[in-house]
């Protein structure tokens, strides 16, 4: 009854192809931009803002990225915190060195960059697929924290190996460094996240998109009927990275404020962002979000509700919440293999006829 | 379900309402522990330890000058990202917000440092973190008393060159470092090179990734470069598998020196005999032959609140986290002592830790004589005294003991890098470095 496009008449092709083309998604997506932008500001306060949500928006976004490479275009990664380090040092290199271009601009190139060097770790896509593919990433996660690791100029021959995020102010307002305030912190993160995850929603429904899918589905079917596997492939890798280089940077310069590469950006990162689009659903931009959220939030909230609600003690509260999401991952991908977006769609078809199912 | 989920909900609302009906003013004291991930084998027992003395001094004195003192535990795991998490849900807990941090994990410590300098924490990092914190003058939120790795790093050098019959003698000779490859590990590489030039031995580094359960490659190498003398930086479950690596090449361990992080009866049980003869850095007494740790044992354990095992009091990640309650507490006291109120902050806290003054007749009232060396923190120096002594482990007795006076570190080589590394950071973070009279 209420999710219902009956009498809803699209009069041109531009309608017809709306990024969201159901009026009742549109009012959605518009409450959800007006909760993010105006209402939870207001509502939360700094641990939210700093230890929940924007660990939520910036997983998103890798999620986003590697979604758009293993679950549209089909090829799996296993390289994501080693391209997320990427990020985090492009920026941090560019922060030190051109601190005068404003902090927007640098995480775009630094995504640039992540994009550079995910195209190239992509090459070996062309010859080799599946669980191959995922050990030849898995090769450019260990090259790429060894090297940042390694070799002083990346961390301006500190003693310690550390980056730490100099203070940049955007419009006035201090939005990295200690001094930052959550608000501007959160407002910043949940910008990029909002724009880039329309973008992705745009490209994924369009050629680009429709290219990948096709390489993803068969990609023989695909190259006979000219899809060119160069081109599809080593542009998904390209946005991917383009993505993940992005939520790298966040992540160090406005969520940890300074980063070790070997604990910060190490295989369990990786793991941790696959998981996050399995279980939220591959090949949809919903997905990355519900899958983060899972895997950020969920741990967050069980931790607090069993030490601080049942004063659980510290070290059973950690297993138990090792134990309970292990539990949610399994049962979650025995109902529904194909994620929590899966059960979403599922949903929204009973929503069309309910209440009245017949 | 839907009752259970009530019963939740309603759970969480009436959290604030009874943390609201407190009445007397109380301390909260967070504790960063980690008791699961591969370095809760000596996360659990420095826990334990902080934990029991603050807990006795709640049952034995009603807290710090009447003052209850609430402990809130937070696991991080030693991982970073939970390492933030608590301290953005303990920073501003309780009545009193959280009085001193203390990270128990250099790499927590780098994250935190300039965040409790905004947020007005002290940062209580004892015997690890930044070195350069030592500098009071730039790191006014940062204590990292009483001695740092550097100073650690130049007293095994000098410990080193005496037995190897003066300094002179160290020409030529060969010290590898096996460190966890992290920020902690790397600490004392800088000062080893320095001191590798002053004194013209040969210094080689061998890192050892997280977690550190893989040492085959590492300890080949030294088997073939045959170093003199071998340095550890480790923690966790890196010591123990490092210990059983150096006993397999048959290492001579009395030529082996971990930093104080490496000297735990966890880290050399497992190896059993081999291990004999081990040596380690260390700051305090092992053993719980004190009358703290009596009353410990009288007030707590006897009373069932105790948080480990009763027979493991004394060990000597155990008293680690027993001196650290210890000079917080102290330092807590100080602080009311200055402001002439139970009621303090963080703010206030600071200025305890910057005035804290513990020597040998204030041990031994606190039931621990000859227990630690006499501490004195100035404004602008928040090392404190700096000295470090060894310890070493006798297999057979399966005991600690230590075997050497406190040594001096070699201030010549530690203060020019203190002064570099410390205005480097004041340069990076625009911050200009407080006048200490």
């Amino acid at each position: 009854m209420f999710y219902r496009e009956t009498g809803q008449f699209k009069a041109s092709y531009q309608d017809d192809q709306a990024l969201f083309p159901i009026d009742q998604d549109r009012y959605v997506i518009f409450a959800v931009l007006f909760i993010t932008f105006a209402v939870v500001p207001m509502l939360l306060n700094q641990y939210w803002l700093n230890a929940i949500l924007l660990p939520f928006l910036i997983y998103s976004l890798a999620a986003l990225g590697l979604n758009i490479l293993t679950g549209y275009c089909g090829q799996l990664s296993l390289g994501t915190g080693g391209f997320m380090a990427v990020g985090a040092f492009s920026v941090y290199k560019l922060m030190v060195a051109f601190p005068e271009l404003g902090f927007i601009p640098l995480v775009i190139i630094s995504g640039f960059i992540t994009a550079a060097v995910g195209t190239l770790f992509g090459l070996p896509s062309l010859r080799i697929k599946g669980f191959y593919l995922a050990v030849a990433t898995l090769a450019a996660q260990f090259f790429l924290i060894w090297l940042f690791n390694k070799v002083g100029w990346f961390f301006n021959y500190n003693a310690t190996g550390m980056i730490t995020s100099p203070p940049m102010t955007l419009f006035g307002v201090i939005i990295t460094g200690p001094e930052a305030s959550p608000v501007a912190k959160y407002y910043l993160v949940a910008g990029f996240v909002a724009v880039f995850a329309l973008l992705a929603k745009n490209i994924a429904r369009g050629r680009i998109g429709r290219n990948w899918m096709a390489i993803r589905d068969m990609d023989i079917a695909a190259e006979l009927i000219g899809v060119r596997p160069l081109v599809a492939k080593l542009s998904a890798f390209a946005v991917s990275s383009f993505y993940i280089g992005m939520a790298g940077a966040l992540y160090f310069a406005v969520w940890l404020g300074s980063a070790e590469p070997t604990e910060a950006f190490d295989i369990n990162q990786s793991f941790l962002v696959l998981f996050m689009i399995i279980i939220g659903g591959l090949g949809s931009v919903l997905g990355s979000f519900l899958g983060a959220a899972f895997l950020v939030v969920m741990p967050i909230m069980l931790k607090n509700i069993l030490v601080d609600g049942f004063g659980t003690n510290t070290a059973l509260a950690a297993h138990i919440e090792i134990i309970t999401v292990g539990i949610l991952i399994i049962g979650f991908l025995i109902v529904e293999p194909h994620g929590l977006a899966r059960l979403w769609r599922i949903a929204k078809e009973k929503l069309r006829l309910w209440p009245f199912p017949y | 379900m839907r009752s259970l989920s009530r019963t939740i909900v309603a759970a969480i609302l009436a959290l604030p309402l009874l943390s609201g009906v407190a009445s007397a003013y109380e301390l909260t004291l967070p504790s960063f522990d980690y008791r699961t991930g591969p370095y809760a084998p000596n996360g659990i027992p420095f826990a334990n330890g902080y934990g029991d003395y603050l807990n006795m001094l709640n049952e034995r004195d009603g807290g710090i000058n009447g003052a209850k003192i609430k402990l809130t535990p937070c696991e991080t795991a030693y991982n970073t990202k939970r390492g933030v998490e608590c301290y953005e849900s303990t920073k501003a807990s309780g009545d009193s917000g959280a009085l001193v941090i203390q990270p128990l994990s250099t790499g927590i410590t780098y994250q935190l440092i300039p965040k409790a300098s905004v947020d007005k924490i002290p940062v209580f990092s004892m015997g690890y973190g930044r070195t350069s914190a030592a500098n009071g003058k730039i790191f006014p939120w940062i204590f990292n008393f009483p001695a740092t790795y550097w100073s650690q790093a130049t007293v095994f050098v000098k410990y080193i060159g005496e037995q190897e019959g003066g300094m002179d003698k160290l020409k030529g000779k060969k010290i590898a470092l096996v460190y966890h490859n992290s920020a902690y590990g790397k600490e004392p590489i800088r000062t080893l090179e320095s001191a590798a030039k002053k004194f013209g031995f040969e210094f080689l580094a061998l890192p050892v990734d997280h977690p550190g359960q893989e040492q085959k490659a590492t300890w080949l190498q030294i088997r073939k470069e045959r170093p003199d003398w071998v340095l550890m930086w480790g923690w966790g479950v890196m010591n123990q598998v490092a210990i059983k690596e150096a006993a397999s090449i048959r290492y001579p361990m009395d030529h082996f020196i971990g930093v104080w992080w490496s000297g735990s009866e966890n880290d050399v049980l497992p190896a059993g005999e081999a291990a004999d003869g081990y040596l380690s850095g260390a700051f305090h007494q092992p053993g719980d032959n004190f009358p703290a740790h009596d009353d410990i044992k009288k007030y707590v354990y006897d009373k069932g609140k105790g948080l480990g095992d009763r027979d493991r009091i004394g060990e000597v990640l155990y008293n680690r986290g027993l001196v650290a309650a210890m000079w917080t507490s102290e330092a807590i006291r100080k602080a009311m002592e200055i402001h002439g109120t139970n009621e303090v902050r963080g703010v206030q806290v600071r200025d305890g830790f910057e005035a804290l003054d513990v020597d040998e007749a204030r041990l031994k009232e606190l039931g621990l004589p000859g227990f630690t060396i006499p501490v004195k923190i100035t404004c602008e120096n928040h090392e404190g005294p700096g000295k470090v002594a060894l310890q070493q482990w006798d297999a057979k007795a399966k005991k600690w003991s230590i075997v050497t006076d406190f040594y001096e570190p070699l201030r010549d080589i530690t203060g020019p890098l203190i002064a570099e590394d410390s205005a480097q950071y004041a340069k990076e973070n625009s911050i200009v470095p407080r006048i200490c009279n």
